[in-house]
């Protein structure tokens, strides 16, 4: 297991490597100058000199050739040193730091959510399969899946909030503040799994080993929920990790939607700004947790699948 | 009395091409500690039969007639009422163990939760019961095997895992759904053994569910033999397979390789199909237009029952088509 674990982990350092990479290519090929949107942001538009957009480009090394941009930001990153954010003028890492809890918050809470809805759902879907409830499974599963984020989120805003004033449009700090993203989030996500778990469910329940637990004489709920839940959940499992993944980038939006201070809006204004050195660490961070969970996935299938070993024992 | 009497049975499948008759009016008696051989080709029913009785269909079947064990009749029993019947009254030993043992419960625990269910017995009991089975069954190192998920156990294992699984609860009755198919001759063997010890310590009756006439000569008392749908003859297994009536009975005798491999031409009918005559007519080598057209009835010709209009009295059809009887050999 741990050689296995250690494999995997440098795998991670070639991903981030190539991941550093293109972002810092992309940036570059973007358009607009780099020096005069830091400038922009650092002193506003209206008193902007040439003078000043030069000593940036100048001080902040945005001169030299991309590669060796490139190198320079890879050995200081290799120290721990991300930086300094080119507009505020912080380190890049504490910024990071404060920003992340948000949107680990906002991402799990999303993911309690879809799987409040979807794990049911799926269940109850499959085990009355072609009944009423299971239509209204599918038709609500099909709309989670086709809605986009920002449109249901600003649906969710105009009735919890303008409509019946409810919940908050938006804030950070408190319980009631996090409903609206995290049901955004969450619906969309369920979507995918309902439909997931109940095909996982039609088919296991097929199985001859379905049979031998009905002709032993076992309740149906034990048999849906023990027997055939227990491998049906197998690639739901997978599924949940790349929705982890992909939580992360769907918070870009919803952060920004909501106001929500996580690494997704931080992203998105940084952009807007220029801000190297800020993009480079979320994109890197992106890269590193979205290799980790699925790491985490994988080591995870050994606990629930019995077949999986990813080393012989002795 | 029999202990399960199956009178009329008709199994229907709701499909989109139409309806399925899998069992089209079967009565069958199995009387205590007997066995019972069923057996035909693939496709002609014997699996749903088998399954209808413990009602284990999925829910596009529809099964009417009766099914009377223990003067009751399990077609009119609510799913509950049948959950109690399952495991405790009637055992089943299903096809494949490779694929008839959930991949992500422990041995032990697939084994005792029948008991603990049905006996209410605690945990620790029912594993000493259900050890105290497999041991029996000449499995070794149990306790370590209880431990084991499936596919930590080799195919003979789990055949004995399965075994030891239908008959935990003490079975009246045994229903072994094809448990020698996809084996190779020494697990046959094995299979054959196992089942011989299964009826012999329970002294519980069995229905042999099989395609393989060696293992019903080697188990069987009586035999009844499934064509498309319809039992065509039975009777005590020494008269059907060594003086076999039935033109398709004589067949399958005659495609048995030490028999000389004799193929019966053409296929057996869709199940989709209504024939207002008898079901083997496309195929039978002894065929007239009364057998299109006219319903065929169960005749009686020395105390074998078979489904053929021109059997005779004297025993057999009027010709033989497909040479001498069977002689059971030792398996």
């Amino acid at each position: 297991m741990l050689t296995y674990i250690s494999r995997r982990l440098m795998m991670l350092a070639i991903v981030v490597l190539g991941v550093t990479i293109m972002t810092f290519v992309l940036m570059n090929v973007a358009p607009g100058d780099p020096a005069e949107m830091v400038a922009m942001a650092r002193y506003g538009l209206e008193n902007l000199t040439v003078e000043q957009v030069e000593n940036i480009r100048i001080s902040e090394g945005l001169d030299a050739p991309v590669w060796i941009q490139y190198m320079h930001w890879l050995a200081h990153a290799l120290k721990g040193d991300l930086g300094r954010s080119l507009v505020t003028g912080d380190p890049v890492m504490q910024e990071i730091m404060v920003r992340a809890p948000a949107t680990l918050i906002l991402a799990l809470a999303s993911l309690v959510v879809s799987l409040l809805i979807a794990i049911p759902a799926g269940i109850i879907s499959a085990a009355r399969q072609n009944t009423m409830l299971d239509y209204l499974a599918r038709t609500g599963a099909l709309l989670g899946a086709s809605m986009p984020n920002f449109w249901l989120a600003l649906l969710l805003i105009l009735l919890f909030s303008v409509t019946l004033g409810w919940l908050p449009v938006f804030g950070y700090g408190e319980f009631r503040h996090i409903i609206l993203p995290a049901v955004t989030l969450g619906t969309g996500l369920a979507a995918i799994t309902t439909r997931l778990t109940r095909s996982s469910m039609l088919e296991v329940l097929e199985q001859n080993y379905i049979i031998t637990a009905r002709a032993k004489g076992l309740q149906e709920g034990n048999i849906i929920f023990h027997h055939a839940f227990k491998n049906a959940f197998i690639p739901v499992i997978t599924i949940i990790g790349l929705q982890l993944g992909h939580l992360l980038e769907g918070t870009v939006i919803v952060e920004s939607i909501f106001a929500w201070p996580g690494l997704g809006k931080l992203l998105v204004d940084s952009i807007y700004a220029r801000d190297y050195a800020v993009i480079q660490a979320c994109v890197l961070l992106f890269a590193v947790l979205f290799v980790v969970i699925n790491l985490l996935v994988d080591i995870l299938y050994v606990y629930i699948d019995p077949r999986i070993r990813y080393e012989k024992k002795g | 009395m029999a202990l399960l009497s199956i009178r009329n049975l008709t199994t229907v499948f709701n499909c989109q091409e139409g309806m399925v008759k899998a069992c089209n009016n079967v009565s069958l008696d199995i009387n205590q500690g007997q066995t019972l051989g069923l057996i035909g080709e693939t496709g002609c029913g014997k699996s749903v039969l088998g399954l209808s009785i413990l009602k284990l269909l999925p829910v596009n079947a529809v099964s009417s007639g009766q099914i009377i064990y223990n003067n009751q009749d399990l077609l009119a029993l609510s799913v509950k009422e049948m959950c109690q019947v399952r495991g405790s009254e009637i055992g089943f030993l299903p096809q494949s163990p490779a694929t008839a043992l959930n991949p992500v419960l422990r041995i032990g625990e697939q084994l005792t939760e029948g008991l603990q269910l049905h006996q209410g017995m605690v945990k620790e009991k029912a594993r000493v019961i259900a050890m105290d089975m497999l041991k029996s069954l000449g499995l070794k190192d149990c306790d370590k095997r209880a431990a084991d998920y499936p596919h930590q156990l080799s195919g003979g294992m789990k055949q004995r895992v399965v075994a030891a699984m239908s008959i935990t609860g003490q079975p009246s009755l045994l229903i072994a759904d094809e448990p020698t198919k996809g084996l190779d001759a020494v697990n046959r063997a094995q299979v054959i053994d196992l089942l011989r010890q299964l009826t012999i310590k329970t002294k519980a009756s069995l229905l042999l569910i099989t395609h393989d006439l060696k293992v019903a000569v080697a188990l069987c008392d009586e035999i009844a033999v499934m064509y498309s749908g319809e039992i065509v003859e039975k009777g005590s297994a020494d008269q059907v397979l060594n003086n076999p009536l039935h033109p398709y009975t004589q067949g399958l005798v005659a495609s048995l390789p030490e028999r000389g491999l004799f193929p019966i031409p053409g296929y057996s009918p869709s199940l989709l199909d209504d024939i207002p005559g008898c079901r083997f007519y496309s195929r039978c080598p002894i065929r007239n237009e009364n057998c299109k057209h006219q319903p065929v009835i169960n005749r009686e010709v020395n105390g074998v029952h078979v489904r053929c209009l021109y059997v005779d009295q004297s025993g057999g059809t009027q010709q033989r088509i497909y040479g001498r009887g069977f002689q059971s050999e030792a398996v």
